[in-house]
């Protein structure tokens, strides 16, 4: 099986494959940065053409999504799984 | 118009009906035949009105074929293809019955031109996809199907009120675009009526309840048909509907907010259907050419990868009998080609680029800003964010990797389906690819063809923004690793009115209720039951002593003339025969006689 083999080998080289990720999204966000090679035109507020606005509304938007859900989830949403059982 | 017009509907009926009759070695190739020639019949529509019937003076329009509903038509019994393949090798017929009759319903629904029609296929859906439910046979299944199906009836209902009042004030059922601008209370009931079946909050319950608890392969139908003909639903009758798209945003986060804390990986693709349904039904509140481009776009796309979502999380449990994360893990090694297949859907959910739904989803935002709705907009990208971040991370990250929690029967279970189901997803997962690579195919089909073609999903700053949006939430989800850390709960929703409610209304049959009919029991008793038997007495009285008396008399008298009459018989048929006839006549010249005089 060769697609267990990849895995396997991506698994025994974690740090690596972490570092090369984030190098690339390092590079991404310079590469939206760049005005010649990213036209901005289309942006609906000046907000959005700020260097790395989206890097930010991705990374804050995901933990606010975690935090306010999982504060919800605590405050009463989530219930024991025999909650309904009579 | 009503000559011979084949309806794809009814193929997929008769083929579901002769099913039982179809000899063991040749099911398989019957089970596919039929759906392919449904598809097939689908892409030889031509438009225009057809198969309209004339029932009570009422004109039912069976076939209304044009580019709206020919997207759904095409989407719909394409899906029915592969989702039929991927449950090839389930032996009860009754399943593949209940499916067909399913998607018949939706078939039927999106080619309907008038409302009687609609609600007819409408109820044909709900009370065919319980089965879908039933068939899962645990002990939970009978109850959720229940639920399911009382939900499904009241919307029904209150679709079926908005349909006749506004049929009041039309004068005819004709199932097209509703007054959105100066709304009668039909309108409102017709919207609610839609809304339960797109599972809009708070009469959305229903969804991650039956669709975590169907069969298998019965959730890979479910996924697509109910919700997705309520979108068609929604765009063909209330595109601009204001308040759908404040509806429609608030559903594409809250079903973010409960995937975050959903256990059982099925119940979490529920509630992404919900949310990513909250775009599709945020564009018809939009009701732009575009927007309404982009909720049919949308639609087309979701099917499929939600489709393949639904296969690959239906695989495990198919192999593992296990759909909790708290159960799952580390399936990687036994189960990887159903783990790329699932990823494909991931990505494709989360609108990567060179996947379905970046073409479709951006549509919708896009048509957001366009409107100058930038509220809508932004918090649409932050539901995206929370897509990828559950079903993109979180679902391939804790059933195929995470930290083992399984039991060890789950790991010798596990491996990879059957060659149908992988067969399935291959194609499923190659659809979701190829349309977001080629785009012409999807935006041919779009109700505004020419408006799809000036949009350009892959711009420089297009790409960017989604993929710096999408990966930063991946960097979000390994910091926050910890936080998400499955937790074997359910959540409370809104079912719990219906549910607690349905508890409240037993407790009322047993307690006041029981109280009260003894209550009323004994009260009969003293008041009705004791005068009543004194009358009986009294009466069987009267019975014994002066009917009887006057009964016998009559009988003993009837007999003694009887007795006489005998004497009077001279032995032979013919005789007497003649001797009545013979009276009969002097009777009657008699009383001839007697008239004319």
């Amino acid at each position: 099986m060769k697609l267990v083999k990849l895995i396997e080998y991506l698994r025994n080289h974690l740090k690596a494959v972490v570092r090369i990720c984030l190098v690339l999204l390092a590079l991404l966000v310079l590469f939206d940065a760049i005005p010649a090679l990213v036209d901005k035109k289309d942006a609906s507020t000046h907000i959005e053409a700020l260097p790395g606005f989206w890097a930010l509304f991705g990374f804050v938007g995901c933990a606010l999504l975690i935090i306010v859900s999982k504060w919800l989830g605590h405050a009463g949403v989530m219930q024991r799984e025999d909650y309904y059982d009579e | 118009m009503s000559n011979f017009w084949i309806h794809p509907a009814l193929i997929l009926i008769l083929g579901a009906l002769l099913l039982p009759l179809v000899p063991k070695q040749l099911k398989r190739a019957y089970l596919l035949l039929i759906p392919v020639l449904v598809f097939l019949r689908v892409l030889t529509l031509t438009k225009g009105t057809f198969g309209v019937v004339t029932i009570l003076g009422w004109h039912l329009t069976f076939g209304r074929v044009d580019q709206l509903s020919l997207i759904f038509g095409y989407i719909m019994s394409l899906m029915c293809i592969l989702s039929t393949l991927y449950g090839l090798h389930v032996k009860e017929d009754v399943q593949h019955i209940a499916a067909w009759i399913y998607v018949s319903g939706s078939i039927g629904a999106i080619f309907a031109g008038d409302y009687i029609t609609l609600f007819i296929f409408l109820e044909a859906m709900a009370f065919s996809s319980v089965f879908l439910i039933w068939f899962r046979r645990r002990r939970e299944s009978l109850p959720a199907g229940y639920r399911y199906l009382l939900v499904h009836t009241t919307g029904g209902l209150i679709l079926l009120a908005g349909m006749i009042i506004h049929h009041q004030q039309v004068g005819n059922w004709d199932f097209v675009q509703l007054n959105v601008h100066h709304p009668t209370a039909a309108v409102y009931l017709i919207m609610i009526g839609f809304m339960v079946n797109a599972a809009v909050p708070p009469l959305h319950a229903w969804l991650p309840d039956a669709y975590g608890e169907a069969t298998f392969n019965g959730s890979v139908f479910l996924c697509a048909f109910t919700t997705k003909t309520a979108v068609y639903s929604l765009c063909r009758s209330l595109a601009g509907m204001q308040i759908l798209l404040i509806l429609g945003v608030i559903m594409a986060l809250y079903g973010v907010v409960y995937a975050v804390l959903e256990n059982d990986c099925r119940r979490l693709l529920g509630y992404h259907i919900i949310s990513q349904v909250g775009y599709m039904v945020a564009g018809v509140g939009l009701g732009t050419q575009m927007a309404i481009n982009g909720a049919c776009a949308h639609a087309f796309a979701h099917i499929l990868y939600k489709g393949l979502l639904f296969m690959g999380t239906g695989a495990v449990l198919y192999k593992t009998g296990e759909s909790k994360f708290t159960g799952l893990g580390g399936l990687w090694k036994k189960m990887p080609w159903t783990f790329v297949f699932t990823l494909v859907g991931g990505l494709s959910i989360s609108a990567f680029p060179f996947f379905s739904g970046f073409v479709s989803k951006s549509m919708v935002v896009d048509a957001g800003f366009a409107s100058h709705k930038l509220w809508a907009g932004y918090l649409l990208l932050l539901a995206a964010s929370g897509t990828f971040l559950h079903t993109g991370l979180k679902v391939p990250y804790f059933i195929w990797f995470g930290k083992n929690q399984r039991k060890p029967e789950v790991w010798n279970r596990a491996g990879e389906p059957p060659w149908n189901m992988n067969l399935a997803m291959a194609a499923m997962a190659f659809l979701c690819i190829f349309i977001g690579c080629y785009t012409p195919y999807l935006y041919h089909m779009l109700p505004y063809p020419q408006v799809a073609q000036q949009f350009h999903p892959y711009t420089a700053y297009h790409i960017t923004q989604t993929l710096l949006i999408l990966l930063f939430t991946g960097v979000g989800f390994f910091v926050l690793l910890k936080k998400l850390k499955p937790e074997p709960t359910i959540s409370l929703d809104f079912d719990w009115f219906y549910r607690m409610g349905g508890r409240a209304f037993r407790w009322l049959a047993r307690k006041p209720v029981q109280l009260t009919d003894t209550f009323v029991g004994e009260l009969y008793r003293y008041v009705g039951l004791i005068p009543l038997m004194f009358t009986a007495r009294f009466a069987g009285l009267v019975d014994n002593d002066v009917i009887d008396a006057l009964v016998d008399g009559l009988a003993g008298g009837i007999r003694n003339i009887g007795r006489r009459l005998r004497s009077a018989q001279r032995g032979q048929m013919q005789q007497n025969l003649a001797f009545a006839f013979g009276a009969a006549a002097v009777l009657i010249v008699a009383f001839i006689l007697y008239s004319t005089r």
